[in-house]
Formats: C-alpha cells, sequence, structure tokens
C-alpha cells in the first residue's frame, strides 16, 4: 500500500536554514545539511528546501546546499524558490534536486511548465498554489453593510484565489480551476498553501486541501497551518492530501517526525516507519 | 564432508562473506559505470554506490561502459525521450553489448522500462526489446482513488530468492514515481511486486545478467542503499554472482 508521505521543509536564506532550528546534539543549527541529515534519520519520506534568498547573486549558494545533501541523504529531495528557467531546473537537478516547485513563475508564464515537463518529465515538476479563501459576495455584503440586507442568494461555493510573490499578489485566478490547468500542463505534484492558515498553527484549510485533491490526479501535499499532530491526521484524511508538509512543529522540536508518523500509524494512516 | 562445495553453495557463501572466507574478487579496482545520457539525476546513483564502499563513475564512453565490471542504466522522464537520448549519444548499441557479454546492468525507473519490447505512452514508442513484454499505463479505475503518478513509498512483496535481495525482508518499503509499469511477458522474470490500488505490478525484475527496479534504490534510503550493496557485491562476484541469478527452482 502506498504510504502518505511526511515531508519536512527547511527554509533556507543565503544557504542557512531560517527560523531557529532547536535541534539539541547539532553541531551547527544553522547548516541545511546537517539538519536533513537529522530528518533522515528521524523518517522523513521526502525534504524539501524552499530558498528564500533575496538577491540574485546568492542564488547559486543553494545549488551547494543540494550538492552536499544529495551525497548524504538518499530521499527525495525537492527545491523551490527563485524558479523561472529552464536553467534554473537544469542546475537544481543537476546539483543532485529530484524535483522543483515553481510558483510565481507558472502564473506568469503558464507555458514555463509545459515546456519543463516535456524536457524533464513530469515527476519532477511541482507546481505551488498559494491560495487565499474568497469572500463570497453574500458575506462580503453582510458584513460590509452598516444594515445588512438578506442576499436574494444563497451562499456560491467555496472558492479560493491563487496568490504569488510569497503571498503578496492577488492573481484573479480560482485556485481549482488553475490546479486542474497545472494538471494539464503537465505538473506531476501539487504543493498546495492555505495563506489563510500560513504561519498561525490552526491547522490545514481543510476544505480547500480537498477541493484540490479532488479535482486532480495528481498527488497534492497539504501546507500551511500545522499545529499539532491531529492537524496532519486531518490533512490526510478529510483533507485527502497525499503528503503532509510542515516547517516549524519539526523545526522547533515540537514533534520528531517518527512520533508523527506513530501518531498517524495509530489512527489506520498507512505511514513508513 | 571434505568434497569440494556444489558450485551454487560456495556462490552463496562468496556472496555472504564476500572478502573473509574467498579469494579477493577480480577487477576489484574498476568503476561500475552509470549510463550518462541526459536523463535525470545521476548523482545519487553514484554518491549510493560509493557511502556503500563501491567504486562508481557516470560517464558516457562507449568504452569505459563496455569495459566496467557492472552498469547502470538510469532514466527519468518520458519513455521516447529515453529512447532518444541513448540513441543520440550512440550508445544504444552499447547496451546490447553490456547485455550479451553478460554484465550485470542495473536498469532503474526509465532505465527498467526501457529494456522491454515496447511502450503505449504517447502512442506505441518501441524500446529496446531485450526483455519481451509492454510497458503500460495504470489504469485510474483499478486504484481506488490512488493518483497517478505512482510517487511515494510503497512495499515490496519478494517473489523469488535473489542475492540482490539480501538482508531486505518482506514488505520492505522503497520509493517510486512512476505513471507506467512493465508488463513482462514471462512471469517468471519478475522478482518483487507491489500493490497499488486493485494492481499489482512487477516492481523489479532479473533475467541472466539483468536486474531492473521500477523504484529508485538510490532514493529509498537504507534499503535502496543496501540494495545498491548487493548489486556492487555482484559485480564484485561476476562470475560466481551469475550462476546464483539462476531462479530457485
Amino acid at each position: 500500500m502506498l504510504s502518505k508521505r511526511i515531508i519536512p521543509c527547511l527554509d533556507v536564506k543565503d544557504g542557512r536554514v531560517v527560523k531557529g532550528v532547536n535541534f539539541v546534539d547539532l553541531r551547527d543549527a544553522g547548516d541545511p545539511v546537517e539538519v536533513a541529515q537529522r530528518y533522515d534519520e528521524e523518517g522523513a519520506d521526502e525534504l524539501t528546501f524552499l530558498d528564500i534568498t533575496a538577491s540574485h547573486e546568492q542564488r547559486k549558494i543553494i545549488l551547494d546546499v543540494v550538492r552536499r545533501t544529495a551525497e548524504t541523504v538518499f530521499m527525495p529531495l525537492t527545491v523551490g524558490g527563485g524558479v523561472h528557467e529552464v536553467q534554473d531546473i537544469r542546475d537544481l537537478l543537476n546539483a543532485g534536486a529530484d524535483k522543483v516547485s515553481i510558483n510565481t513563475a507558472a502564473v506568469s508564464r503558464p507555458e514555463f511548465v509545459k515546456e519543463a515537463a516535456e524536457r524533464f518529465g513530469s515527476q519532477c515538476i511541482v507546481v505551488a498554489i498559494d491560495a487565499k479563501r474568497k469572500v463570497s459576495s453574500f458575506e462580503f455584503r453582510v458584513s460590509s453593510s452598516e444594515n445588512p440586507v438578506p442576499s436574494p442568494q444563497p451562499p456560491g461555493p467555496l472558492s479560493w484565489e491563487v496568490f504569488i510573490h510569497g503571498g503578496r499578489t492577488p492573481t484573479g485566478l480560482d485556485a481549482i480551476e488553475w490546479a486542474r490547468r497545472m494538471e494539464s500542463y503537465g505538473a506531476g505534484e501539487i504543493l498546495l498553501t492555505s495563506m489563510d492558515r500560513d504561519g498561525t498553527k490552526a491547522g490545514y484549510d481543510i476544505e480547500l486541501t480537498r477541493a484540490i485533491a479532488d479535482a486532480v490526479t495528481i498527488p497534492v501535499i497539504a501546507s500551511g497551518g500545522v499545529g499539532t499532530l491531529q492537524h496532519i491526521y486531518e490533512g490526510l484524511t478529510a483533507g485527502g492530501a497525499d503528503a503532509a508538509l510542515a516547517a516549524s512543529i519539526f523545526h522547533y522540536r515540537e514533534y520528531t517526525v517518527r512520533e508523527c508518523k506513530e501518531f498517524l500509524a495509530k489512527r489506520g494512516v498507512p505511514v513508513r516507519i | 564432508m571434505n568434497r569440494a562445495l556444489p558450485f551454487a553453495v560456495a556462490a552463496h557463501l562468496r556472496h555472504l562473506f564476500p572478502v573473509a572466507s574467498f579469494p579477493a574478487p577480480r577487477n576489484n579496482a574498476r568503476m561500475i559505470a552509470i549510463i550518462d545520457y541526459g536523463m535525470g539525476n545521476l548523482r545519487s546513483v553514484q554518491k549510493g554506490f560509493e557511502k556503500m564502499g563501491y567504486a562508481a563513475e557516470v560517464t558516457r564512453d562507449a568504452k569505459r561502459i563496455e569495459a566496467a565490471p557492472g552498469v547502470v542504466l538510469p532514466g527519468v522522464g518520458a519513455f521516447a525521450a529515453c529512447m532518444n537520448g541513448l540513441a543520440e549519444c550512440g550508445l544504444t548499441d552499447t547496451v546490447y553489448r553490456v547485455v550479451a557479454n553478460g554484465t550485470p546492468l542495473l536498469g532503474i525507473c526509465v532505465g527498467m522500462q526501457i529494456l522491454f519490447t515496447e511502450s503505449v505512452e504517447f502512442g506505441r514508442v518501441r524500446g529496446l526489446d531485450i526483455l519481451k513484454g509492454q510497458v503500460v499505463r495504470f489504469d485510474p479505475t483499478q486504484l481506488d482513488g490512488g493518483k497517478i503518478p505512482h510517487m511515494g513509498w510503497n512495499q515490496l512483496h519478494l517473489k523469488r530468492r535473489l542475492p540482490h535481495f539480501d538482508g531486505i525482508a518482506e514488505g520492505s518499503a522503497v520509493y517510486f514515481v512512476h505513471s507506467y509499469y512493465p508488463v513482462p511477458d514471462d512471469p517468471a522474470i519478475i522478482a518483487t511486486t507491489t500493490d497499488y490500488g486493485q494492481m499489482e505490478f512487477a516492481s523489479s525484475v532479473q533475467w541472466r545478467n539483468i536486474f531492473a527496479t521500477q523504484f529508485h534504490p538510490e532514493k529509498s534510503q537504507s534499503i535502496g542503499l543496501r540494495i545498491l550493496s548487493n548489486f556492487g557485491r555482484l559485480v564484485q562476484g561476476e562470475a560466481l554472482a551469475y550462476q546464483s541469478l539462476a531462479p530457485n527452482p
């Protein structure tokens, strides 16, 4: 049986893990390679590096991080952040990444996803979608008026809008339609982040996760909002996600990857222990 | 009992105690050749062998590949792209010669698939036709809601007792990422199967000097490294290992 995947995410800036990492016995808690090795020992199923390096000149640093990680950690490695051109993908794959995650560049030029999938294969093209709930016309009317007038229409189905530039820029794209389109363009996987939940520790947006998981036939990774192991359980069951990505609960040692998997296994979720 | 051990038993012991009990293997210093034809992440395969103590090089030099004691045929992406990549690098015949020479060959992922007769990916694409059979796409109606590609960790069911799986327990999990899988004409070459939804597909095959996996040993942590290391041991024991590759009665 195919296991549900647990994927720790490391935010890397200028070659260093940011967000204080409290691994007790690491010589250098900021070294992505050492952190990756620790997650490897704990039984993580994959690793994701999100390169949040601001300046273009520093981008080459991530290649060295990937290279050094791939020399010691033998599991799938995804790198996202700053992937805009075919050359970026080739460089990352050559350095030892197995997948790249494309976000803003997919919206700016959707054909880029198609070209990348044709060139390197769908298996290594992850499309990252940052989605935010749209306020329905019903809710808008009620909440924005001093004297709310009952809407003549019942509230429509839930919908979400795609955001880019790290969640700062709205695109007007509907997240469900966008996910379907990216699948048809050859994306091999969707990394779905709820902008409403990211950083809140209130749990994944289950309705969003379920809506996207039902809309596409490629795997969906849930992201954004994990605060407890129960949240991960919900994302993989009620949310229908194939994999769960989390950063801070693993970073700050609130739970180890192994504890997470034991929690899931006890509740009947297929995981690799 | 002081008679010579039967050949197969000797091979097995040699496999278990490659250094301590038997003379040093031939060609110890020569490197496993990982065929570089522009398809995929070859570095991890090389690093995996190196971590387990076997020298390996990534090369597209036909002479080096043919002279190597063991050869790895990797592959990711589209079946046709891999076939074209091999042809453009002038390495198609090299693969045929490696197989004909009896050199242990490890096919990985699409590197396994192209060993078969043909694929139905985007119409019909001719493969190397060394192994008889078709490469077909997962049928979404058979997967109980499972996604395509089949991506992630899934279990191996060992169908034959092969030295390639020395130290690997039934049910061990390995990493997959693929939408197509091979259906060998001769089910006897199937080494392991894996379940996905209602499907049970061939996750590795072995025939003569060929061993090929649909999963990625180089991405399968300790289980995968053990499989690479077993291949390395077979490469070092060349002639003996070849004997022990015969299917169990």
